[in-house]
């Protein structure tokens, strides 16, 4: 009976979200503002019923009803409860579920956190946002309906969740990752809106940079789990494969990265705002195509879900659909005046443009670079690979860059920065960092000409942000009345590019100095990775609670002294009978032990895989640094500071909204 | 008691260079074993879901990673090693592909992005240094209108 | 001008829609074989049915051949077993076995219930041959011409409308070259 209600429930928020799409939208075209009121219970009304549908399916699974076909695909009776819930979205149906819950909450929160914006545009950002919904609504009930029924041939029990997907990384990784693509969403709402009501300011920039910060944090949280879960998971110690579902994920990522920034620009100057609007755009098409790609199957990827060429085609028409529409609207309504603003050549605004040169060259690296493949096999040129070595090489470079960009931009002023100042400024944090890297490099032993420039680069930005800060914090009152007086939007910039720095720094020495050995070994060997060996204990039998396994114990030594023990596993799955290799980590903040159990070579001996990581946790640190960073922006007192002002101002007046008059009148 | 004959059993064991654990494959040093990962990181399993033979367990695989140590024990070098494979398996098993006519535009496109950007950064700073001064300047009809305005702003209401 | 190059995205979108779209549906795990246009690679292995007899390259000189890669542990070789042997009985294709990487006396065994449909069968336990052949996944087959060049490879299961639609048409083309 349940089954039914949530995909009544879909049903209903599917009309809900048609309502949601024409009435508001209708409402600020004519002026009439009791259509437009219908906003925001609309957008209420549709996530009550998502949620009630997303409700009824988590119910499902947790109480074993296998009359749902979705639920007799991903689970078990002898499944955990916990993977039970994350077995939700362990599936193309379900995972779709999650999206669409993602997105009417979002729409819901716009909703709620925009009042003081005026109608006009508030309706016009939840009618597109409810356009998206009302597309993947579509495709949800006609082709992906989580709630078909096995009737009458109840299976007794389910055929299990992936293996691989029995982890806490499903628990996290998919929600984080879903909320970052769906959080583009607003932008490109926001984007929509002001081509329609041709209102294209700084005031739409302020708008719409808190939404887009916070999406951006959540994709970068988002994208660091996927990448952890890979390495404990999957991966045999690797963290990025360059594969296309990977490459989906960060492709919205580089985009709105340097949507982040355009719209700091259009803000603060009210320049490059057709730019601006275009990569509001692009960031959402590329959260589209990243779904297609998952979903579709034109691509082959150890992540991909299974395919099905009439859901490939429905999602292609949908992001068709989205992406022609909107970008039409874009060529035809987009402002080409120019702003007549003046900057000079080392402003700031120059160097946020290089920075959106650099990240957009990065993108369309990584989309030419996955889509490459389809394209050649499209023109019968034959069926071609590109992989890690192809863009271990080209996306080096670019990130290199970018970094030695931001050092030097962190000093950079609006309107106009002084060459010879800037040069000056830099001399110091330039030694600072040479030196740095060249200790770095002897530490880890030897100088790498890859190692030397990235780790060169993250060293220049976190000098370069910590001498800013030291400079923007000196008070007369003192060094902490200094630092207090920084916006919590100063200090999001600055945890961001120090995550950045981390980020780069791990990636560069665990590429360039870490060890990997395949070994053979048999009970009582050791073997020796850089300065650890390996003692190979025993091996024997281990029964978990839906698996068989064999499980290793392994001694790691440092100097004679044991640093800890591991026990790597190779599991066989009772009810799939698929075979899954546990490998155990010993982590530290400065370098992971990685062991694994490989193939059996004799009835003693293994092949095993040792590998030494240093630095590889700061990978995911980075991140964390910049989702917190981004999370910071957003609490900024100016987004919260207009509430006093609104009552005052509705105490006075009828404006809801004590407009940014200047840059509304200047040539736009 | 045991824990430390076990610790001076592993002091022994790990100290004595004699005692050291086969490679799955043998190697004369390290450098040779740098190459072989390197080697199997950049050939791809024909066979399986998007990854390198290094990682994946596919028999197809193994084998493939039987011919590269196979052929580098035989002195072949790395294109010799990469040839030989995709001559049996085609270009698919090349994570990276070979520059020809084909892949030119693949290989170029960072060098085309990042010059193309850079052309329209130069002539975005050339075009707003020939903008004029921040705000339009008044035109003398608008700028009467302006006067009259600010001159009834001062009359008493 | 500036309004064109407005436009300049929604044309690239158009572009990468259409490719995408001719994407749906291909399976991206079938590859076009490397050996096309080159002569079957050197070989010299033992005949299942015949151990201590040697079979080499020269086995697919003088007429045209199909040569399908098979094992007992393949489920699909199973599936396509039955059209195989309609190929060989109703159909007169010269169809040459190469069991790859199977235990002799297992497949034996596996013919004497199936039937067997290959002129001859080339025992491959180490899987060599099919290496050189970039076999990688049971079953395929290959068309190769009298000249002992190989012209096609399938990847799967053969059946009926395999056999008119990919592999007669090879066939038709390579005779009627000679």
């Amino acid at each position: 009976m349940y089954p039914e209600l949530g995909q009544l429930a879909l049903i209903l928020a599917l009309l809900l979200a048609v309502l949601l799409s024409v009435v508001p939208l209708a409402g600020s075209l004519t002026g009439r503002d009791n259509l437009q009121a219908f906003a925001r219970p609309l957008a209420s009304g549709m996530f009550v019923f998502v949620g009630l549908a997303f409700a009824v399916l988590t119910h499902a699974f947790v109480t074993d009803d296998f009359s749902v076909a979705y639920v007799a695909n991903n689970s078990n009776s002898l499944l955990p409860w916990y993977y039970k819930f994350s077995a939700v979205w362990g599936g193309h149906e379900g995972s779709l579920l999650l999206w669409i819950l993602m997105l009417a909450g979002w729409t819901l929160a716009v909703a709620i956190f925009s009042r003081r914006l005026p109608a006009v545009m508030i309706s016009q950002v939840l009618s597109v946002l409810g356009m998206v919904c009302v597309g993947f609504l579509l495709f949800i009930v006609i082709t992906s309906n989580p709630f078909d029924r096995l009737l009458p041939n109840v299976p007794a029990d389910g055929t299990d969740l992936n293996p691989l997907l029995q982890d806490f990384g499903l628990i996290v990784h998919p929600p984080m990752l879903y909320m970052g693509y769906v959080g583009f969403a607003v932008a490109f709402a926001f984007a929509i809106a002001a081509l329609i009501n041709g209102r294209l300011d700084a005031a739409w920039a302020r708008w719409s940079r808190p939404w887009t910060t916070v999406a951006w944090a959540f994709l970068s949280l988002g994208i660091a789990l996927g990448s952890w879960w890979a390495y404990y998971e999957l991966g045999w110690g690797g963290w990025w494969f360059w594969d296309p579902v990977e490459n989906a994920s960060l492709l919205p990522w580089l985009s709105g990265t340097a949507l982040m920034h355009s719209l700091a620009v259009t803000e603060k100057r009210g320049v490059f705002k057709s730019w601006t609007v275009l990569l509001a755009i692009v960031t959402f098409a590329l959260s589209l195509l990243g779904t297609f790609l998952v979903r579709s199957g034109v691509l082959t990827s150890v992540h991909a879900f299974a395919s099905d060429p009439e859901r490939g085609t429905f999602l292609l028409g949908l992001l068709a659909v989205t992406v022609i529409a909107s970008l039409a609207l874009y060529a035809f309504r987009a402002p080409v005046v120019h702003v007549r603003s003046r900057y000079g050549s080392l402003s700031r605004e120059v160097f946020l443009l290089l920075n959106n040169v650099l990240l957009v060259s990065a993108t369309l690296l990584v989309a030419v670079g996955t889509l490459y493949p389809l394209v050649l096999d499209y023109l019968e040129l034959g069926k071609l690979s590109i992989g890690e070595p192809f863009f271990n090489l080209t996306f080096s470079p670019l990130a290199v860059a970018t970094g030695l960009l931001l050092g030097a931009g962190i000093f950079s002023r609006w309107k106009k920065t002084d060459g010879g100042w800037l040069a000056r400024k830099l001399l110091w944090p330039l030694a600072i960092s040479i030196v740095g890297t060249t200790a770095v490099l002897i530490g880890y032993g030897g100088f790498k000409p890859w190692a030397f420039l990235g780790i060169f680069s993250a060293l220049w930005v976190t000098v370069a942000t910590f001498w800013d800060l030291w400079d923007k914090s000196s008070s007369r009152k003192g060094r902490l009345h200094g630092l207090k007086r920084q916006s919590r939007s100063y200090y999001g910039m600055v945890l961001g590019h120090l995550g950045l720095a981390i980020t780069m720094a791990g990636a560069t020495v665990v590429s360039n100095y870490g060890i990997e050995r395949d070994v053979r070994m048999v009970p009582g060997d050791v073997a020796t990775v850089g300065d650890y060996q390996f003692v190979f204990r025993d091996i024997g039998a281990r029964q978990g609670p839906n698996f068989t396994a064999q499980y290793g114990t392994f001694d790691v030594m440092l100097d004679g002294e044991r640093v800890s023990v591991l026990h790597p596993e190779k599991r066989q799955y009772s009810v799939g009978m698929s075979v899954m290799t546990e490998a155990d980590i010993d982590a530290g903040l400065f370098r992971d032990i990685f062991v694994a159990i490989g193939e059996r070579i004799t009835d003693e001996a293994w092949a095993i895989r040792l590998q030494y990581k240093p630095l590889v946790r700061w990978l995911w640190l980075g991140s964390l640094f910049m989702a917190a960073g981004g999370f910071l922006a957003i609490a900024d007192r100016r987004y919260r500071i207009r509430e006093g002002a609104d009552k005052k101002a509705q105490a006075g007046t009828a404006s809801p909204e004590p407009g940014p008059a200047t840059s509304a009148g200047a040539t736009s | 008691m045991l824990r430390i004959v076990n610790f001076l059993l592993v002091l022994l064991l790990s100290g004595g260079a004699a005692a050291e654990v086969a490679d799955v494959y043998d190697f004369s040093d390290r450098a040779q074993e740098q190459r072989y990962q390197n080697l199997i990181e950049e050939l791809r399993c024909p066979k399986c879901q998007n990854q390198n033979i290094a990682d994946s367990n596919a028999p197809i695989s193994k084998d493939m990673r039987d011919a590269v140590y196979r052929m580098m024990k035989d002195g072949a070098s790395n294109e010799e090693i990469v040839e030989s494979l995709v001559g049996r398996f085609g270009e698919f098993v090349r994570y990276k592909p070979e520059l020809d006519s084909r892949t030119f535009l693949l290989w170029a496109t960072p060098a085309i992005a990042v010059l193309g950007g850079l052309l329209v950064v130069a002539g975005v700073v050339i075009r707003s240094r020939r903008a004029g001064p921040e705000s339009p300047a008044l035109s003398a009809e608008e700028q009467a209108r302006v006067n009259k305005m600010l001159a009834d702003q001062d009359k008493p209401s | 001008m500036k309004r064109f190059l407005l436009f300049l995205p929604l044309l690239v979108a158009l572009v990468v829609g259409v490719v995408l779209f001719a994407g749906i549906g291909k399976d991206p795990t079938k590859l076009e074989s490397a050996l096309v246009g080159k002569p079957v690679p050197e070989f010299s292995l033992r005949d299942l049915h015949n151990p201590d007899a040697m079979l080499d390259q020269s086995l697919f000189r003088g007429q045209v051949s199909l040569l399908n890669v098979w094992g007992t542990w393949c489920p699909a070789c199973k599936d396509e077993h039955d059209d195989l042997m309609w190929l060989a009985e109703e159909k007169g294709v010269n169809i040459i076995g190469l069991n790859y990487k199977d235990n002799r006396d297992d497949a034996l065994v596996w013919l004497d219930r199936l039937g067997d449909p290959y002129r001859k069968i080339i025992y491959d336990p180490r899987g060599t041959l099919g290496f050189d052949l970039g076999v990688y996944g049971a079953p395929e087959t290959f068309v190769i011409d009298a000249g002992g060049v190989v012209r096609y490879r399938h990847v799967g299961v053969v059946n009926e409308t395999v056999w008119e639609q990919t592999l007669l048409p090879v066939i038709n083309d390579v005779q009627g070259n000679g």
